[in-house]
This record gives structure tokens, sequence and C-alpha cells, in this order.
């Protein structure tokens, strides 16, 4: 037990992030305590589609997110087998692959620059003739000049992964303290040693990790100098439904200016704007429209289903869209944000680093179990 | 009181500041400026409330790159003729470098898409590399519309400065062009300095110079298409004939159509999907500011004229006889 509490770690933020590392800190045996305003799944999290698709988002010049996001994909079977099996519970992890298509000539010009990029890096993505697109997902608008059949893309729906992450930290004994905002730093000289909540409790560990999503940069409690170059950007999703409890579309499929992602019980996940309004999450006509034109565009069948929800969501973006995961420029901050628009795909290897990086500095006096799994590749890690 | 301005003795009123002596030295604004009293380089912040003496020395230096002459939009003065567009980047981290790379004062931003008020945002980036920002009507397809849009980027961004577009369709964005002169008319009355993106129409464009418009901004060919220029004889013409600068607005795919743009005597290009689309754009931010700066001196140079048959370049006059 450490000084003044019972934890090694407080973790700030409950969105997939936060109790992802949570839990793997909490399986090697780390005491931590995780709080967050909200009653999760909460802000980006509650709003993302959960595409698992490191193939299809590649874009030029990103080399270094291609690197994260593919190392990212590959933990995922193994971080959903083993929450699955420790709760029980489903997190709607499919691996259907996604089908990326063209409307027009010119869209299948940009298209097959892109499939380019993807085979000169030996990624698993395969040009499809317009007929087989449609043999693939027959739903599919007639209108097409081919696509890109990407088979290893998967999908999760975050709502259950959250539920999921939840109840094996419930089964962990770790506690998840909602409705609990975070209201300033405890410091003791240049060293972070806890934070103090907004009821005026002081939670004290050597380490807090900050996992407070678009709230990790300017307006966040921490001190200004330890703040990661995080901001807001707003997406607007749709969420659609059938009454039969089948999807029009089997896998993820995507045009240049939207993607639809399917969950097992018929709902349909329409998306995304980008924009950037600050802190605002308005959900506005336009946002909405935007996203049904292009879903109905691409798929025909959309305009028969149910409207459940419109949402907007704030992703935490970065300079450089790559996420900040490791070591603050204070001690015993370890930061965990910056995910932008792949922070449901991120979190199983940022989880693996942040326990990687809790489990190496802990002092010897603590008492971490030895049979947890240090391996896992590290999120490329920046020093702010 | 006398100073030394540049070098020269210059005549200012008694208490007057540096910023009083830096717009005595002609300079109407303090982008690419640097300012030296007696040796030392004054920030631009500080200029207010830096008052000269009888005798102090003043130097001030235009830091751009190039040495390019200027040329003047707006009642401003200018030294590059590029402008580019700062949406579409993959990244704040790119647009920030590429926006360096390119050399632009200027850079558009679309009101409907940006809170100016948002933190770490597209905005911190072009106030911290001191740029202007030129709002623009983007999404309008009326004029109505887009008049509302200028005002409301007049509270936003500060600046009576707009840059005029009235979408027809959003197939082609070609603009309408009956509310285009119509909004065109009424921001002008209403102070504004505007800018209009308009068809390669060389009536248009007088229409829109009469209008009172600061510019006229005709279209290569549709924006974000990257075909050129299409129709180089009515961007020849307009260029020809304007009062106003022109500025090639859309269609730029590579750096020769800006070269092209700048050769047929265009004042400046504005440049968007070209340089966030690339593969690489800050490599392509450079080639367009290449590609602009050559046009613009190639056009200065007076080229040859077009032969049907060859002529060689090596002078036969003046050559021994030999035989």
């Amino acid at each position: 037990m450490s000084d003044k509490s019972g934890y090694d770690a407080v973790v700030v933020g409950a969105g997939v992030i936060g109790l992802s590392a949570a839990w793997r800190a909490a399986r090697r045996g780390a005491s931590v305590i995780v709080v967050d305003r909200a009653q999760p799944p909460a802000g980006a999290t509650r709003v993302a589609a959960g595409m698992l698709a490191p193939i299809g988002e590649l874009s030029f010049g990103e080399p270094e997110l291609l690197q994260v996001t593919l190392a990212a994909a590959e933990l995922y079977p193994g971080f959903v087998a083993e929450l699955e099996a420790a709760t029980g519970i489903g997190t709607g992890y499919t691996r259907h692959g996604a089908l990326h298509v063209a409307l027009d000539r010119d869209e299948a010009a940009g298209l097959r620059r892109i499939h380019e990029l993807q085979r000169s890096l030996g990624l698993g993505a395969e040009w499809l003739p317009p007929r087989r697109c449609r043999e693939l997902e027959p739903a599919l608008t007639p209108a097409l000049s081919g696509g890109v059949y990407a088979p290893e893309e998967a999908a999760v729906d975050p709502r259950r992964l959250t539920a999921a992450l939840l109840a094996a930290l419930a089964s962990e004994g770790v506690e998840v303290r909602t409705g609990t905002e975070v209201s300033a730093p405890l410091l003791r000289g240049e060293r972070l040693e806890g934070v103090r909540t907004s009821a005026g409790e002081e939670l004290h560990a050597p380490f807090v990790v900050a996992a407070m999503g678009a709230w990790s940069g300017a307006r966040s409690w921490l001190p200004e100098e330890a703040r990661p170059p995080v901001r807001p950007v707003k997406g607007q999703i749709v969420e659609l439904r059938t009454p039969e409890g089948r999807a029009p579309c089997e896998r993820i499929v995507a045009s240049e200016r939207v993607y639809l992602v399917p969950r097992e019980d018929g709902r349909l996940i329409a998306g995304a704007t980008v924009e950037e309004r600050g802190f605002d999450t308005t959900v506005t006509a336009g946002g909405v429209h935007e996203v049904l034109r292009e879903a109905y565009r691409l798929l025909p069948d959309v305009a028969e289903m149910e409207l459940v929800e419109a949402m907007a969501g704030l992703r935490p973006g970065t300079p450089d869209n790559l996420p900040v995961v490791g070591p603050g420029p204070i001690e015993g901050l370890v930061l965990a944000c910056g995910h932008y628009r792949n922070g449901i795909l991120l979190a199983p290897l940022t989880a693996e680093s942040v326990a990687d990086l809790l489990e190496e500095a802990r002092p010897a006096r603590s008492t971490f179990r030895p049979d947890g799994d240090p391996k896992g590749n590290r999120v490329a890690g920046r020093l702010r | 009181m006398k100073i030394e301005l540049n070098g020269k003795l210059q005549e200012l009123p008694a208490g007057a500041s540096l910023a009083d002596a830096v717009r005595a030295a002609g300079a109407e604004q303090r982008r690419g400026i640097a300012v030296a009293v007696d040796g030392v380089v004054a920030p631009h912040g500080e200029w207010d409330a830096t008052s000269l003496a009888e005798g102090s020395k003043v130097e001030v230096l235009a830091a751009i790159q190039g040495g390019a002459e200027g040329w003047e939009l707006g009642r401003r003065a200018w030294k590059s003729r590029l402008i580019a567009g700062t949406g579409g980047f993959r990244s704040l981290e790119q647009m920030e470098r590429a926006l360096i790379v390119s050399g632009a004062e200027i850079v558009t931003v679309a009101l409907r898409r940006i809170d100016p008020d948002a933190e770490g945002s597209v905005l911190d980036i072009v106030d911290r590399l001191g740029l202007f920002a030129l709002p623009n009507t983007a999404g309008c397809y009326t004029a109505r519309d887009a008049v509302r849009t200028a005002q409301l980027a007049r509270e936003a961004f500060g600046t009576e400065w707009i840059k005029l577009e009235v979408i027809g369709d959003d197939r082609t964005l070609f603009p309408d062009v009956v509310e285009l002169v119509e909004a065109a008319e009424t921001l002008v009355a209403d102070g504004f300095t505007v800018l209009p993106y308009t068809n390669d129409d060389p009536i248009l464009a007088r229409r829109l110079e009469e209008a009172g418009c600061a510019a006229v901004m005709p279209l290569g060919s549709p924006i974000g298409s990257g075909a050129g220029i299409r129709n180089p004889y009515n961007v020849a013409i307009i260029a020809e004939r304007a009062g106003v600068p022109v500025i090639l607005d859309a269609g730029i795919g590579t750096a020769s159509d800006a070269t092209l743009a700048m050769e047929l005597g265009c004042d400046a290009v504005l440049v968007a999907s070209s340089i966030f689309g690339a593969a690489e754009p800050e490599a392509m931010a450079r080639a367009m500011r290449l590609g602009v700066e050559a046009g613009h001196a190639a056009r200065s140079a007076g080229r040859i004229p077009v032969r049907t048959h060859a002529e060689a370049s090596t002078p036969t006059h003046g050559l021994p006889e030999l035989s």
C-alpha cells in the first residue's frame, strides 16, 4: 500500500482508454481507482463507431500512425477474448472486413491512389470491380466505379466494450467513481502525487493517468505546463436500426465521405463529420443531413431504416494526429490521450503501454503480481 | 523631431512612437517586417510603446524571402503572391509546415467550419505564424446567405475583408453569378473589402470591379478538380483589362498551373486542394511558391514571341570568314 492511500495509480477518465488502462494495470496487480464526472459510456466513447480499420483509414504521410494502429489491431482479438472470458459480456467484436467504394470516376481515381499506397506498404487490400463489390454487399448502390476490400478490418461496439470493461474492473475490485470531477492536481514540489476532487476529497497515488480525451488539453485540471497539445474535434454520427434486426450490410462499407458500421443487433452507425468547433456538441441539421445524404448515396436501403439517435462527440485531436502516451512532463503523470480518430482501436495498445510504465516505474515496496502480461508494443510515446 | 530612418533624415512629430516611424517608412503592415532601433531589434508587440528620441536610428527591413517585388491588395502591401487555403489538411502540424514553406501571407478560413474561439485550432496556428486570416463564405448559395455570413465573419474575425463565394450547385461548385454580383454590391456598400470568386468571364469580372470589389478571383477550372486553367484566353483577357488585382482562384493542380496563371498576367494565385491533397503537402507547398515566383518573373521578363520556324540561337553575323 502506498502512502496515505491504497492506490498505485489514479486513472482520470472512464472512457475506453482509461478503463482499459485501469483493467490492464489491475490485471498485473496494481491497485487503481478510476474517476470520471460522467457515467460511462460517455464522451467520445459513447459516440464512437468502433471501426478497427487501420488499412482503410490510411492516408499519405502518416507512417507512424499506421504502425501503431496496425499493432493495436493485432492486439484486439486477444484483448476482447480475455475480456469476454473474464466477464461473459460480449463486446460486439466482428472481423468481416471493410469495403471502401468509389461512387464516380473522380472518387475512383482517388481511391486507386490510396490503394496503390496500401499495396506499396504490403497491406491486405484488394481492388474490386463494381460487380464484385455488389457480390460482397448486394445492397450497395448500383452507381459504383469500384472498391477496395480489406478483409482483415474489424469493428467493436464501444458501448458494449465499456460494459465489459466495467464488469471486468468490478471483478478485479477496482472502484470506478463516477459523478466525480477532478478539480486540481495534488503537487508536492515538482511531483504529481494525486488529485483533488470537486467534492474536496484527495486521492493520493504515486501515479496519475490522464485519460480525459478531448478535455486533456487547454481545459484540463492539469498544471498548464503539463497539458498535452490536445484539442476537441467535433464529429456527428447517426444511429439507425432495422425492425428485423439485420443491418443492410454485413461489413463496414465506406465512401470518400461516409462510413457505415453494422452492429450485430441490426443497428447501423453512420458517420461522421469533422468540425473544428471547440467544445460545441450541438447536433446540427446540416451535420445530420450530410451524414444521411452520403449514407443514402452509398446504401439506398438506409432510407427505410429507423433513425434512433443523432449524436455529436469530441475527438481528442493532436497537431500531428498521433496519440500522446507515456510519461508526462511532470513526475508522476502518465499521459494517455490525444487518440483523435483512433481511440477505440488504440485502447488495448495504450492500456498495455500504461500498465508497462506503471509496472516498470513502481516503487519496490509495491505489490504487482508477477503473472501479468508484460508484452505488447509501445504506442509511439512522446514527451511534451 | 528628426530621426534617421533607413539612413535618411526623417521629420516626425515630437513623442512619435516606433510604430509611427514604421508607417513613415511606408510599411503598411507588420507582417514580414523587422525593425531595429539604434541597432537593437524591436519585437512587433513593442512598436506602439517604444517612443523615439531626437536622432534615433531606425531601420525597417522586409524580412520575407525571395526578394520579389510586392503587390497591393485592398490598399495593403503584400510580398507573397501565393494565397493558401487552410482546410483539408490531414493534421494541424502538416498544415503549419505547408503554410510556412508556401511563404503565403494571406490564408483563407471558412467561417462555417471553424469556430474562431476554439482553442488550439487552425486560427491559433495562423496567428502564431503572423498570417492574415481571410474569411470566406464557402457553402453559401444565395446573396442573402453570403451577406449574412460575411457580417458574422466580420464580427468573429475582426476584419472587413471577405472572400465572397456564392455557389450555384454542389456538383460543379461554379459561382451563381447573379447572386454573386448582388452580394458584392451589398457588401461593398456595407464597407467590406470584397474579393469575389467568379467565373472566367471577362464581362462579369468587369461588372464585379465596377461594383467596387477589391480584386477579382476567376476560376481556372472547378474547385478541387486540379484540372488547371481550362480557358487561358479568358484569364488573360481578364488580367489585361482589370483595374484591380486578379487572383486565379480554383483548379490549380500542380506548380506549372500556378506558373501559367502568373504568366497570363494574374497578380496572385490561390491554392488549397493541390497542396493538402498532395502525397507530400509540404513539398507541394514549396513547388507552388516557386511556381508562382517563376511565373511572375517570366511575365516581367518579357518572353520571346512564338515563331513558326526555327531561328538559330547562335548569331551568324560577326563570324570570321574562313573561305
